[in-house]
């Protein structure tokens, strides 16, 4: 597929600290109750589509969680998840009033990250929109060794207390059990079964990805989703010609996640031993050759280019993408304090910056810091991820439901809405169905919506 | 590594690595980058006034998925 649809989940890790010294703390659940009471006024269940597209809703384990809406392009999609975090920001602004008015005088920290302390995780799931007609086993036998190795360019990073210096590239491998599974929340899989396309079944499947991390660097998520969708056109043209199965996968994307210098090699079924950016190296150049046939466009372009440059980097020294890469960006961060301070690596306070990174709160956020210093590649600005904040991608279904999302909370219209459907309740029943998420314009409901 | 290394290696980048005498302009913006890192290790400092280990303990979430 030339043209694909890219949708990111984060599910949100969340504090509620008082501001008296020693005071007692909100539980999470009510620290979420207060994140929700913004924007849903008497709904039972926290779970609502936005103006922009977006679904906001309460997860599994108490997590506030953000969809973006339907993009067709890597770039849209970058805006997408940052307006994510900047909805969610300022809601927790809101709710700390809020909570002050009710006598809770405190502070909410969200973390864009996907471990807790004890090593509970959660998680940040891609989904790309596929043809059908690719055979499961093919797509995944092709896929594994590339979800393995990307994590050199796309891990968010992760300090191990366990021992002095220690630091894992992703924060998800060590969470990974199984190659294939269907399970989310207990095995685990490189690969994930759940395949609800929220489209015509028959000429689509959806990949849900569970594999990844939770980037706060915009290059890193733009990298991670443009080079997947890269491999996927690849798969779905049946181009990769390469043997690349893995031995041991799940010990293979643990072995890399352990490895900084990112020049350990694993071992493949044929018997050869490839380091994860050879790995990378293999899918590049097989990409290379197939866009001497196959039409490009500037974005998959520039994402060619840096893919090269960062393999290119990674092989020398990875920590020259101290700009580009959340796990290079934080660990020398986090390096430069612990010298300068005179820290040791296993202490509290080195436990708070790898937090703190992945805090969104701009004033309180690493990332942020970095960011506002021009310290960080960006891919998109500042008025782009305003504009996502409010408004759906112009390209995809999603446009449609954003619009009707928000004439219905300014009409205050009944009504139900999902991915693939919204449905009117008055002034009579009505239900409008979409099964292509690629098409912007639904010209019946358009009529039928816009003249109540 | 001290931000005037990171600087130069920077600068290395693009092209290949020759001999040359240190360039003013170059000290200076070294200078001021070390600065710069100064100021941001200090708003660290005030990011991690309170009490770090307490807060560490107490983030603790449910799995998700």
């Amino acid at each position: 597929m030339n043209r694909r649809i890219y949708g990111l989940e984060n599910e949100y890790g969340i504090i509620c600290t008082s501001d008296r010294r020693g005071g007692k703390a909100l539980s999470i659940q009510n620290a979420v109750m207060y994140l929700f009471r913004e924007i849903i006024s008497g709904r039972m269940y926290p779970d609502v589509f936005l103006e922009n597209g977006a679904r906001f809703y309460q997860d599994i384990g108490c997590h506030p969680e953000y969809a973006t809406p339907e993009c067709d392009n890597v770039s849209d999609l970058v805006s997408h998840d940052k307006a994510g975090e900047r909805i969610i920001d300022r809601l927790s602004v809101a709710a700390e009033r809020k909570m002050q008015a009710d006598g809770f005088l405190g502070r909410i920290s969200v973390f864009k990250n996907n471990t807790d302390t004890p090593g509970n995780t959660y998680g940040c799931h891609e989904n790309y929109l596929m043809d059908r007609r690719v055979s499961f086993r093919q797509l995944a036998s092709q896929l594994i060794p590339f979800f393995v190795t990307r994590q050199v360019f796309a891990g968010a990073g992760k300090v191990k207390s366990t021992n002095r210096g220690g630091y894992a590239i992703s924060q998800r491998a060590q969470h990974i059990r199984e190659e294939i599974s269907i399970a989310t929340t207990t095995a685990r899989g490189i690969i994930n079964t759940r395949d609800e396309p929220h489209a015509d079944r028959e000429k689509y499947r959806r990949l849900h990805v569970i594999v990844g991390d939770s980037n706060m660097s915009e290059f890193a998520t733009y990298l991670k989703i443009g080079t997947t969708a890269i491999v996927l056109r690849m798969i779905e043209d049946n181009f990769i010609k390469q043997r690349l199965a893995l031995r041991d996968s799940v010990r293979a994307i643990q072995q890399i996640s352990e490895d900084v210098t990112c020049t350990r090699k694993i071992e493949l079924e044929n018997g050869k031993r490839l380091s994860g950016v050879e790995m990378q190296w293999e899918y590049l150049e097989c990409a290379k050759q197939y866009f001497e046939q196959a039409e490009s466009d500037p974005i998959t372009d520039q994402i060619m280019a840096r893919w090269e440059y960062v393999l290119t980097c990674l092989e020398t020294d990875p920590m020259q993408l101290d700009r580009e890469l959340d796990w290079v960006i934080k660990k020398k961060l986090i390096e430069t304090y612990v010298k300068s301070r005179q820290l040791k690596w296993n202490s509290a306070k080195v436990m708070m910056l790898d937090l703190q990174y992945h805090n969104i709160r701009p004033k309180f956020g690493l990332y942020y810091k970095l960011e506002k210093e021009g310290r960080v590649e960006r891919i998109v600005s500042d008025d782009e991820i305003e504009n996502a904040m409010h408004h759906p991608p112009e390209t995809t279904r999603a446009k449609f439901r954003g619009r009707f999302v928000k004439l219905a909370n300014e009409r205050k219209i009944l009504c139900g809405v999902n991915w693939s459907y919204i449905q009117l309740y008055e002034p009579y029943q009505k239900l409008f169905l979409s099964t292509d998420p690629l098409q912007a314009e639904y010209e019946e409901a358009s009529r039928m919506i816009y003249s109540i | 590594m001290p931000a005037e290394k990171q600087q130069e290696q920077r600068d290395k980048r693009p092209q290949d690595t020759e001999d040359v005498q240190p360039d003013q302009e170059v000290v200076e913006q070294g200078d001021e980058i070390k600065e710069d890192l100064d100021q941001l290790l200090d708003e660290i400092d005030e990011i991690l006034e309170e009490d770090s280990e307490e807060f560490v303990e107490n983030y603790i979430q449910r799995g998700g998925e």
